[in-house]
């Protein structure tokens, strides 16, 4: 049966469209169901709290919130006339509150991120503000020098912004201006963009690494009986069994000046004892130690995949004249790409947000973008340029993510 | 002379006691300190006499610097460690975040001789929130097994034609900008001051940039006399206590060279809305008195905090030849040109120095 | 015999095979197949047949022996120089390619020109009336399509020697009767000569210009399908083709091509000698169902006959199928064409059966 307009009706006459939809929705609701707890387990634990910490890369209210007379007051200020005796007065009046709550410690630290050295300018004011006396601008500029400075008030209405892409732009070595025009930060500061190309770089080439050592193996698995691919899996997987700091401690016994590889250099004769090869503490002792621990995530989706190619494919080519090479190459290697995709995929990913190895044995060129962060994290307690670069890590690998589906496509690969 | 012995003889026997009191302590407080000898001799000179005189009993944890946990207890609201033992700067700065609870210098013990604590600690010893126990100096050390003309000067670490060989330096700007500047002439007592500006800056790290590519760089204070000992450097920054148990602990032959040290400070300081804070206040005001600081001198080469703990301190523990007084950084002859770290000008600074540090290393 | 040596195309002398050096997988092989031939090798799975495919197509070395192509052996030479197209058991056609680019396969890598490609690509495809699929996938094809371009492909690069294993063995049964014959007429009208490897014997008697048949690693018989079919030379050869009634006795006595059999219940019957050579052996006797007459006017004069009770009838359309005791042997069946004049025997009847003595073969027991 049809209507009108051609759509197909079902023995009812309801629009068969309609009638699926509607003896579909109970399979959907149990679906939905039967997901529900992982999802709700997931928001709880893992996206809420991600989410919640990424948004300090853009919020931060500290300032506004402890010196609220001073951030109304410079609400208006464009930063390009003298700052008034108005944002004076709020400012004393902040700070003699902040000196009293014992908060001012932390607005010094706020605005000493935008200006270095405001930090004892705003804990020695603090001290005074209670004695200062009208006119307030008069009194800040004789009780320091500093307050004349117009860059010290930028600063503070820089610091006001409880919004702010402040943290964000810093990330990506660039500096917010009190009235919010973006400039490139002067050349000796420039890290992040160096961390994020170079994180880029160590982690293409130990996904490159990791291809190259892992594929044979994988494809030696692959052709071989099970009983003995088995026991190679287990090799793969032994190291997965060991700490990874243990494992990363291992390398540095192995790679350092005085170590194995270096001894047996020296006995070879390929290095002479007074100059050694420095394995470790660089790029290169990173690059080994990282494409060690992540070749197993290259060879068990390539493993995987590869088991599924029946050999008749390869014997199909040969008996049409196809040398081993031309074989593998025109007609093995195809079919095992949703493995490599899959495995350098993971290896690349798992690579990008590196912390531990790179911070052991990487020295000052093998340092990433997570070392970075970490720095951020435990030591210049700055949780918002360390959420801002977290965010910008993440954007990027999301990027990544739509580059290989537009490339390869996310249901080609195979994880197993 | 006399004094010392009672003092030991006071302390073996409210060793020998603990026991006694095992049964009927009252509570625990976490204390959160450095690992490693230093947290032994703390053990030795603080925990055990504490425990012993009031049954109290301490956990002690291991933490590697920085006062992000702390920061992430406080904010969570879920404080487990209750006193920890911090550098002067991340002590001013847990300070001003709100982490630590603020302390009264005036409420601590006098010194066992009498003088009021304010006036007993050396200068420095106190901010908002923390008391110096120990003095601590960043110097550099060579192994003189294979290094025998060894570097007797600052100037020395960083002649790299004269004294080949890898450097060790820890991975921060502190110390290392300002020994690149009394290396590169900079009378000690002007360091801070060339260092507030531009052009000292630049000319610190110009200094560095002539070392940098033979440097290996350390974080954790157990690296440096490790790399030492693996060859891995001819010579290396490192904490004094840590070469000084090398030296006397594992028999290792290394020289410390005290020119241009960088003294500092540890401090505790307590943990805001810690489970145990009257009783971590307790173990504050136990630890630093004269005794303790002189006791935990024969376990480890820091200096008391105390002048008074001076004349208390004598031989290590293990070894009665050697005394301990020349070992530590505040000997006389070791402070000719040392630079007591600013800890107001790094306040103010840690952020964009640590940012320059951080561009210059990777560039 | 010097002769049939020369004729050969394919040969196989003396070829032995074994995976582990204990046991012989293939066991003192001697074949030899001229050009132009359609030879099935058939037989149970692990019988050896494939391992004899693989061989020839040198994917699997002999342990021992000599194979011979055109005279030549083979044995080093590697699997892509020796020129044999083959189609898999599972078409193994390449699912990155098109249909056209697996085709084009074999012609690429032996450096065929583009525009020469394009016609043998075409050739092919016409020649199995897949021409307007030449852009699909694999995996956009039914079974049937995919068997056609696997056909193909083993045949564009025009090789005189193809080996098939198994390769109706995912289709259905109408599909598969229209394949046997395709794939006949296909090589016949090639003149190539194919080695085709199945379990199925149906196959193998209507595709077949002879059939080896295969088991525990021994050609148990080398024929055309109807001598086959009807000289069985042993038991497992009988049994194994086609449908086949056995009684067990002991030979009496032979005597002028005639053996008579004393079955294991009594009874007497006459049968031919095959592989039975003096009285006192046990034997097997063979009857084919279709063989069997139990119409009293047709059965010859003299011959032996024997009591069968009736006890099953089954109507197949074209057949009838009857199932009988017959000397103790409750499975003793009859297969009689429907004709009009066919009586339809109804279980419980009581009759007599009996045969041609040529038609009842005794065989090794």
């Amino acid at each position: 049966m049809m209507d009108s307009s051609g759509s197909l009706l079902a023995v009812d006459g309801t629009p068969l469209r309609r009638k699926l939809a509607q003896s579909m929705f109970r399979s959907r609701v149990r679906a939905f169901g039967l997901a529900l707890p992982l999802l709700a387990f997931i928001i709880v634990v893992f996206v809420y709290p991600i989410l919640d910490f990424l948004r300090q890369s853009v919020y931060d209210a500290r300032f506004a919130t402890l010196m609220p007379a001073t951030s109304e007051a410079m609400a208006d200020w464009d930063g390009s006339t003298a700052p008034t005796e108005e944002m004076a007065a709020a400012l004393v009046a902040d700070l003699v509150i902040a000196k009293k709550e014992k908060t001012i410690g932390k607005v010094a630290t706020r605005v000493n991120r935008e200006l270095s050295g405001t930090r004892s300018l705003f804990t020695k004011t603090a001290r005074n503000a209670k004695k200062m006396k009208p006119p307030y601008m008069e009194a800040l500029i004789k009780k320091d020098k500093d307050w004349a400075d117009i860059e010290t008030w930028h600063a503070m209405k820089t610091a006001s912004r409880v919004y702010t892409p402040a943290y964000i732009v810093a990330a990506l070595d660039r500096k917010m201006l009190a009235d919010g025009s973006i400039i490139q930060q002067s050349e000796e500061r420039r890290i992040h963009v160096q961390l994020f190309a170079r994180t880029m770089e160590i982690s293409f080439l130990v996904t490159i690494f990791c291809l190259i050592l892992g594929y044979p193996i994988a494809f030696l698995m692959a052709s071989l009986p099970l009983r003995t691919s088995n026991l190679l899996l287990i090799l793969v997987l032994l190291p997965f069994w060991t700490s990874l700091l243990v494992r990363t401690t291992a390398w540095i016994a192995m790679l350092q000046a005085q170590g194995v590889m270096n001894d047996l250099f020296v006995v070879f004769g390929l290095a002479t004892d007074e100059d050694r090869f420095s394995l470790i503490y660089n790029k290169t002792g990173t690059l080994i130690a990282m494409t060690h621990i992540l070749l197993p995530f290259m060879i068990l989706p390539l493993f995987s995949v590869m088991k599924t190619i029946p050999p008749s494919y390869v014997r199909a080519a040969k008996s049409m004249g196809a040398t081993d090479w031309t074989a593998f190459w025109r007609v093995y290697f195809p079919q095992s790409v949703p493995g490599i995709g899959a495995g350098a995929l993971l290896v690349f990913i798992l690579a990008i947000g590196y912390y531990i190895t790179p911070a052991l044995v990487g020295g000052q060129d093998g340092q990433m973008v997570s070392n970075i962060i970490d720095f951020h994290m435990r030591k210049s307690l700055n949780w918002n340029l360390a959420a801002a670069l977290g965010l910008v890590m993440l954007v990027f690998v999301m990027f990544l993510f739509w580059v290989y589906d537009r490339v390869v496509g996310i249901d080609n690969m195979k994880l197993g | 002379m006399k004094k010392t012995t009672l003092l030991l003889a006071g302390t073996s026997l409210a060793l020998g006691t603990t026991s006694a009191f095992a049964g009927s302590h009252t509570g625990s407080i976490t204390a959160v300190s450095w690992g490693g000898a230093y947290t032994v001799s703390q053990i030795e000179a603080y925990h055990k006499p504490w425990t012993a005189a009031t049954g109290n009993t301490v956990v002690s944890e291991d933490y590697s610097g920085g006062i992000a946990e702390v920061k992430a207890q406080v904010e969570a609201g879920n404080v487990t460690w209750d006193i920890i033992d911090v550098e002067k700067s991340d002590a001013v700065r847990g300070c001003d975040e709100g982490l630590f609870m603020e302390i009264d210098p005036t409420s601590l013990p006098a010194g066992s001789d009498g003088t009021a604590a304010v006036d007993d600690f050396i200068p420095g010893s106190f901010t908002d929130c923390a008391v110096a126990n120990i003095v601590w100096s960043t110097i550099f050390a060579y192994d003189s097994s294979v290094t025998t003309n060894g570097p007797k000067t600052i100037a020395d670490f960083f002649n790299v034609d004269a004294f080949p060989g890898k450097r060790g330096l820890r991975k921060s700007p502190k110390a290392n900008l300002e020994m690149a500047l009394a290396a590169d002439g900079v009378a000690s007592g002007d360091i801070y001051d060339v260092l507030a500006t531009d052009e000292g800056v630049d000319r610190a790290f110009a200094k560095l940039d002539t070392i940098k590519d033979m440097v290996v760089w350390w974080e954790a204070g157990a690296q440096p006399p490790q790399l030492l000992a693996d060859g891995e450097v001819a010579m290396t920054t490192a904490y004094n206590g840590r070469i000084f148990n090398a030296v006397a602990g594992e028999g290792k032959s290394f020289e410390i060279v005290w020119d241009a040290q960088v003294l500092d400070v540890d401090m505790w300081a307590i943990i805001k809305g810690a489970p145990n804070a009257e009783l971590a206040m307790d173990f504050l005001k136990f630890s630093t008195a004269t005794e303790q600081l002189a006791a935990q001198a024969s376990y480890i080469a820091y200096g008391p905090a105390r002048k008074s703990s001076a004349p208390y301190v004598t031989t290590y523990h293990s070894n009665a030849d050697l005394e301990m007084g020349p070992q530590m950084p505040t000997a006389a002859a070791n402070l000719a040109t040392a630079i007591p770290n600013d800890f107001e000008f790094w306040a103010d600074n840690a952020d964009e120095l640590n940012e320059r540090f951080n561009a210059w290393l990777i560039n | 015999m010097a002769e049939a040596q020369t004729k050969a195309f394919v040969e196989f002398q003396r070829v032995q095979k074994s995976y582990d050096g204990e046991v012989l997988v293939v066991k003192d092989l001697n074949l030899a197949i001229p050009r132009g031939e359609f030879l099935t090798m058939l037989g149970p799975s692990g019988s050896g047949k494939t391992t004899c495919l693989m061989m020839l197509a040198g994917f699997e070395t002999a342990t021992h022996g000599e194979i011979l192509l055109d005279g030549k052996p083979i044995n080093n030479i590697p699997p892509h120089k020796r020129g044999i197209g083959m189609v898999f058991q599972n078409y193994a056609l390449f699912p990155h390619m098109t249909v056209g680019e697996n085709l084009s396969f074999p012609l690429e890598v032996r450096k065929f020109g583009k525009s020469e490609r394009e016609a043998k690509v075409k050739r092919a495809l016409d020649m199995v009336e897949m021409g307007d699929f030449i852009s699909r996938r694999p995996a956009q094809l039914s079974g049937g399509q995919q068997q056609r371009i696997a056909l193909a492909r083993a045949l564009v690069f025009e090789p005189e020697l193809v080996l098939m294993d198994e390769p109706l063995g995912a289709l259905d049964k109408q599909l598969r009767e229209k394949m046997q014959f395709e794939i006949t007429d296909l090589a016949h009208k090639l003149g190539i000569t194919v080695v085709y490897v199945t379990h199925d014997q149906t196959e193998a008697l209507t595709m077949s210009d002879r059939v080896a048949v295969f088991n525990d690693g021994v050609i148990q018989q080398i024929a055309p399908p109807d001598e086959l079919y009807e000289s069985p030379e042993n038991s497992f050869v009988a049994q194994f083709i086609g449908e086949n009634n056995t009684l067990e006795g002991v030979v009496k006595e032979i005597n002028g091509g005639v053996a008579l059999v004393e079955l294991d219940s009594g009874d007497l019957i006459d049968s031919k000698p095959v592989n039975v050579s003096k009285p006192g052996e046990r034997t097997r006797v063979s009857i084919r169902p279709e063989r069997v007459e139990y119409n009293k006017d047709r059965l010859q004069k003299g011959a032996h006959t024997l009591k069968a009770e009736v006890l099953e009838f089954i109507y197949m359309g074209d057949i009838f199928r009857t199932r009988l005791r017959v000397a103790g042997n409750d499975e003793f069946i009859i297969k009689t064409r429907n004709a009009p004049d066919q009586v339809r025997l109804t279980p419980g009847t009581q009759i007599e059966i009996g045969w041609m003595p040529e038609d009842c073969r005794a065989l090794d027991a």
